[in-house]
């Protein structure tokens, strides 16, 4: 299947920076995927965001999006995206439901009309349905600055699929939202996926929201460092270990030496597995053990190590 | 046999406007209807709207009426009140259109400039959205012009709700060339009082300008806002005797200066200011 988004050699160099805030990255996005880029502050995450969501010219490179061109054809893409911004994009002088009117009018879905009564009776259908989803079907004509975040953020939400976007952009939707709030949000998205098959591309600080991604892609000041499922990003490098412990520290300390099993006292016995099975490596040790554990690293873990890396990677580099 | 596939039906809804003439005419009343909201909804607005030109005109008009008033030749409470009017209305929608910078990073206007609609439908939608605002400050100034004794009949009242319009869309205009050529919003608050100031008198606003030396002439002639106050008058003053002392130009030419620099600071203004948007 062709990709829904495809970047290619993306470059982007703010003025007056001496370094591409962009440095060249390549993706492709399939219809339907759930996509998620990670990256320090910094790395270039809401800038990429930008450039494909149209407010930000690419410096070189080329992006299509549901078969548009980026540059040739901006509003081909803006008809076939939704956005969530960062920061709240709602007017707050407004009524929900203004809010909504504006959004339709401007994506051509309706023709404007000043007030509600007066609007096509399609449109208060959609209307009436929405506030239903939210559960505001008292409030929807109240301003918005009655809502709370969490509620704001939803609404935003909804309005931004109303006009059947293929591509659904959110940049760090859930900053500030309190976990109740986020998690009912991720059930919402995670149902307008299964739903609708919109594709999502999201960036984020919480790494838990990327654990269920169908790809990860990790950016360091402006580079993809990583790419994968989820898995993928994890297996390939995090390391693999047990963590024992035993009553008596000395009997297992000899133990493992006498069986040439090398391991770390952390102060929990740590032991690479280094592809072994852990259940073949405790079968080999008698000393009676207090404390088993096997390291499932998270998307947190490896984010983390690959950030890391990389860092050591330029430290290196520049001494040189 | 053949089987058919049918194609998935996708959900419309009904009545869509069709084509994009439409969709940025819906827009464009959209977005200014919008901003027309958020005035209505702003009472402290609404009152130093009609609060700002009692100042203005009681005072100075009233003033200048008698220090100078027996030896110009006309009422110069007239003059003082056409002048604040064109100028009153051209700033607000000059300055308002700085808001497009302003909150561009903020609610709503994020969503108008990634919507599927043209650049040159966002600008007009606010240059109209700040002219609705404008207009009830005309209207504020036309009823203390009267409470003070500016006498105006039915059809003088008609051609002055013309020329108020014609003149908030005007000051939008050229609040849209200004943008454009403005490096930052820093930038724009430390240059703007040496745009608009000057105005005050190269534009006649207060002061009568029929006889300037050539320099200044120049200058006044350079003046946006000379064009608006001008028409004002010569709309007001039509068929009256002080027409040929007070009013500078034809109101054709007028008209015709207005028309092609709107139509100029307008595609400029648009063009260069989404460049540095883009372009960042």
């Amino acid at each position: 299947m062709n990709p829904i988004i495809h970047v290619s050699n993306l470059v982007k160099r703010y003025k007056s920076a001496q370094v591409n805030a962009v440095d060249g990255i390549s993706f492709h996005v399939a219809p339907g995927e759930f996509f998620v880029l990670l990256g320090p502050n910094g790395a270039g995450k809401t800038t990429t965001i930008s450039i494909l969501t149209t407010t930000l010219s690419p410096t070189s490179g080329h992006v299509e999006i549901a078969g548009h061109d980026l540059v040739r054809d901006a509003n081909g893409v803006r008809e076939s995206v939704g956005i969530i911004f960062q920061q709240p994009s709602l007017d707050q002088n407004l009524t929900a439901e203004e809010n909504v009117r504006l959004h339709a009018v401007l994506y051509g879905l309706y023709p404007f009309r000043p007030a509600y009564w007066l609007m096509p009776r399609g449109y208060k259908q959609q209307v009436s349905e929405l506030a239903e989803i939210l559960g505001i079907a008292n409030e929807i004509h109240k301003p918005i600055k009655t809502f709370s975040g969490g509620m704001k953020r939803k609404l935003e939400i909804i309005r931004s699929l109303i006009h059947h976007p293929r591509v659904l952009f959110l940049d760090e939707p859930t900053t500030g939202l309190d976990p109740l709030s986020r998690r009912s949000l991720w059930d919402y998205l995670t149902r307008v996926r299964a739903e609708k098959e919109t594709t999502i591309f999201l960036t984020t600080h919480y790494l838990e929201e990327a654990e269920q991604a169908d790809t990860i892609s990790i950016l360091h000041h402006g580079k993809i460092v990583a790419q994968g499922t989820p898995d993928e990003v994890k297996a390939h490098l995090v390391e693999n270990y047990l963590l024992v412990d035993a009553a008596d520290h000395d009997a297992l300390r000899q133990e493992l030496r006498a069986r040439r099993i090398p391991f770390v006292e952390t102060p929990l016995f740590k032991i690479e597995l280094n592809g072994n099975s852990p259940h073949k490596l405790l079968k080999q040790i008698d000393t009676p053990l207090t404390t088993v554990k096997i390291n499932t690293p998270s998307v947190e873990d490896a984010y983390l190590a690959i950030i890391q890396e990389h860092d050591d990677d330029n430290s290196t580099a520049s001494a040189h | 046999m053949t089987t058919i596939t049918q194609p998935q039906a996708r959900i419309e809804p009904a009545r869509a406007p069709r084509g994009r003439m439409m969709r940025n005419v819906n827009a464009v009343a959209a977005i200014a209807y919008r901003d027309f909201l958020k005035f209505l909804r702003d009472r402290a607005r609404i009152l130093s709207t009609f609060l700002f030109p009692l100042i203005f005109i009681g005072f100075l008009g009233g003033g200048m009426q008698a220090t100078f008033g027996a030896s110009s030749g006309y009422n110069f409470l007239d003059f003082i009140f056409t002048g604040v009017l064109a100028q009153t209305l051209w700033q607000s929608t000059a300055i308002g259109i700085i808001s497009l910078l302003e909150d561009r990073q903020n609610d709503f206007s994020q969503e108008i400039f990634v919507s599927p609609i043209s650049r040159y439908a966002i600008v007009f939608g606010k240059i109209l959205g700040e002219t609705l605002v404008a207009l009830p400050q005309g209207l504020g100034i036309v009823l203390f012009g009267i409470i003070l004794g500016v006498a105006m009949n039915p059809a003088q009242l008609l051609g002055l709700a013309l020329t108020s319009l014609i003149a908030s869309l005007y000051g939008g205009a050229f609040g849209m060339m200004l943008l454009g050529l403005m490096p930052s919003r820093r930038a724009a608050d430390q240059l703007f009082p040496f745009v608009f100031l000057p105005q005050f008198f190269t534009a006649g606003v207060f002061v009568p300008i029929a006889n300037l030396p050539l320099p200044l002439e120049i200058v006044s002639r350079l003046s946006p806002l000379r064009y608006a106050v001008d028409l004002t008058r010569g709309v007001f003053y039509w068929n009256m005797p002080q027409f040929q002392v007070v009013v500078l130009d034809p109101l054709w030419l007028n008209v015709a200066i207005m028309g092609s620099t709107f139509l100029l600071f307008m595609l400029v203004g648009t063009f260069l200011f989404m460049r540095a948007e883009q372009n960042r």
